[in-house]
């Protein structure tokens, strides 16, 4: 049997499993209301009580829904979710592209067929210094990885938004470059936290959050949970992401949240949770220390930030 | 022909106007209805409109030295002090409910970010006009001396534009179109008052 370098998780990942051991007690639940993509815990938030933090509190749906940013609907916190009525995530393909076995463009609904949607609850840090709490439903990305078959060269993949300008009304002006990319490091993208989702509160995903499919990187910045993905390649060498290419000292591949490093904008020590007054301590890897820090083992963060 | 007498009258009806937005938004704000993050958007309303306000007073000055507009030089002092009263609203936003009067995280924030030191230090140039403003001060001072000090309006509006450029994550337009308006006025204002005059001599 052929091993892949990227299918081979560190033995310290077992022991760090805390969240994952409340979370596939909520896995159950999910499973018994869904049918992958139709499952309905609405607001109830005591579905989710199980897999929260001591200190947090999730976001309504509203806050969640009606603050965002997704440029390609344009550049207020409202926009996405004012302007994306006309943005149609059904159907939806998926391109698997680059160095694998099985390059394919896959129909979500048969990829949803073969994947296991979960819960998670996760902290979502956004480089603004604004955070929330959000009730994901989604699959692990490692098991669209285990589709894609990479071949041992394969340690890097980029990800791209879907480029519809009559559905997007942001795209048809140069706010950034379009299409948006985002990409990861092939472990960090194994990695057990990293997930695509495509609901949250048991809602399939609204079109502002990036339906019908996006990326969640807990313990990055939040512009690396790229939305509305229609491609995924794999690549040789670290691909280009859009605000990293767009301001290269603001921005860097990796973004982990990081309150060392700081940013010319925003002070990265605080953030204010929506929701509440007072701002909080931000966490190094937005608390995911535990689980995430041996990634980064023997890197200089401020210089890969 | 608007006069000076029939514009005078309109006074109370711009002051109003003007003075209604803030209203509004604070209401909005205890109210809850200025969206999920209200703090941001209560900050970035009072400080986009103390800038607007600040291009006013610079357009009003262009526009009076033509006879037909000469009334309007009549509004610029209340819209300079609107000006002022925005700003100080933006800035007590930032430090009482952005960062909850953390005074040496907030002396270190203008420190190093230079967005923050430019808005700042816009603001403080803003102090000696509001200082200045009453018509007694303009007596005790000389036209001369008072008119040196009024032209910090210049400083206050292009580092208060270019706060708010360096603010703006991408597609910079709106924030470039205000610097532009700015230093066109700036420009012209210095062909004119300064440039002109010496030629003619």
């Amino acid at each position: 049997m052929k091993i892949l370098p990227s299918e081979i998780t560190p033995y310290k990942n077992y022991l760090n499993r805390r969240k994952f051991i409340k979370s596939s007690v909520a896995t159950g639940l999910a499973l018994g209301a869904s049918t992958g993509l139709h499952a309905n815990h609405s607001s109830d938030q005591s579905v989710y009580a199980n897999q929260l933090d001591e200190n947090d509190k999730l976001n309504s749906f509203e806050e969640i829904t009606t603050y965002n940013n997704f440029y390609e609907f344009g550049m207020g916190k409202t926009d996405p979710s004012e302007n994306s009525g006309d943005f149609k995530p059904k159907p939806w393909s998926i391109s698997l592209e680059g160095l694998i076995n099985n390059p394919q463009v896959l129909d979500l609904e048969k990829l949803l067929q073969q994947v296991t949607v979960e819960d998670r609850i996760y902290r979502l840090r956004c480089v603004e210094a604004w955070s929330m709490v959000i009730p994901w439903q989604g699959f692990p990305l490692s098991e669209l990885i285990k589709i894609a078959d990479p071949l041992s060269s394969a340690k890097f993949i980029q990800f791209v938004t879907v480029f519809r300008p009559e559905e997007m009304p942001g795209q048809k002006r140069q706010l950034l470059p379009w299409p948006y990319v985002e990409g990861l490091r092939m472990d960090e993208a194994m990695h057990s936290l990293t997930i695509l989702s495509t609901g949250l509160y048991g809602h399939d995903l609204l079109n502002q959050s990036g339906a019908p499919l996006r990326l969640v990187v807990p313990w990055k910045y939040g512009f690396k949970s790229i939305k509305s993905i229609s491609s995924i390649r794999f690549v040789d060498k670290q691909p280009d992401a859009t605000w990293s290419m767009l301001a290269p000292s603001e921005y860097g591949f990796y973004s982990n949240v990081n309150n060392l490093v700081d940013h010319p904008r925003w002070s990265q020590n605080t953030e204010r949770r929506i929701g509440e007054f007072k701002r909080r301590e931000t966490l190094m890897y937005n608390g995911y220390e535990e689980e995430v820090s041996y990634l980064y083992e023997g890197m200089d963060l401020r210089k890969y930030y | 022909m608007i006069t000076t007498q029939s514009f005078k009258k309109t006074k109370p009806l711009i002051f109003l106007s003007i003075l209604l937005p803030s209203i509004f938004w604070s209401y909005q704000f205890i109210n809850g209805s200025l969206g999920v993050n209200p703090i941001e958007k209560y900050m970035d309303n009072m400080g986009e409109m103390a800038l607007r306000l600040i291009v006013l007073t610079l357009f009003i000055s262009s526009l009076s030295e033509f006879k037909k507009f000469r009334f309007l030089i009549d509004v610029r002092r209340m819209i300079g002090l609107f000006a002022f009263f925005y700003v100080s609203c933006h800035f007590l936003t930032y430090i009482a409910l952005d960062h909850f009067f953390d005074v040496t995280f907030i002396i270190k924030d203008i420190l190093k970010r230079p967005f923050i030191t430019f808005g700042f230090v816009s603001f403080i140039c803003l102090i000696p006009l509001v200082i200045t403003s009453p018509k007694k001060m303009l007596k005790k001072l000389g036209f001369k001396v008072w008119k040196k000090i009024h032209y910090l309006i210049y400083p206050a509006a292009i580092l208060s534009s270019i706060h708010f450029y360096m603010l703006v994550r991408a597609n910079k337009v709106e924030p470039a179109i205000y610097i532009f308006l700015i230093l066109i006025l700036l420009l012209y204002r210095l062909y004119f008052k300064i440039i002109l005059p010496q030629l003619v001599r």
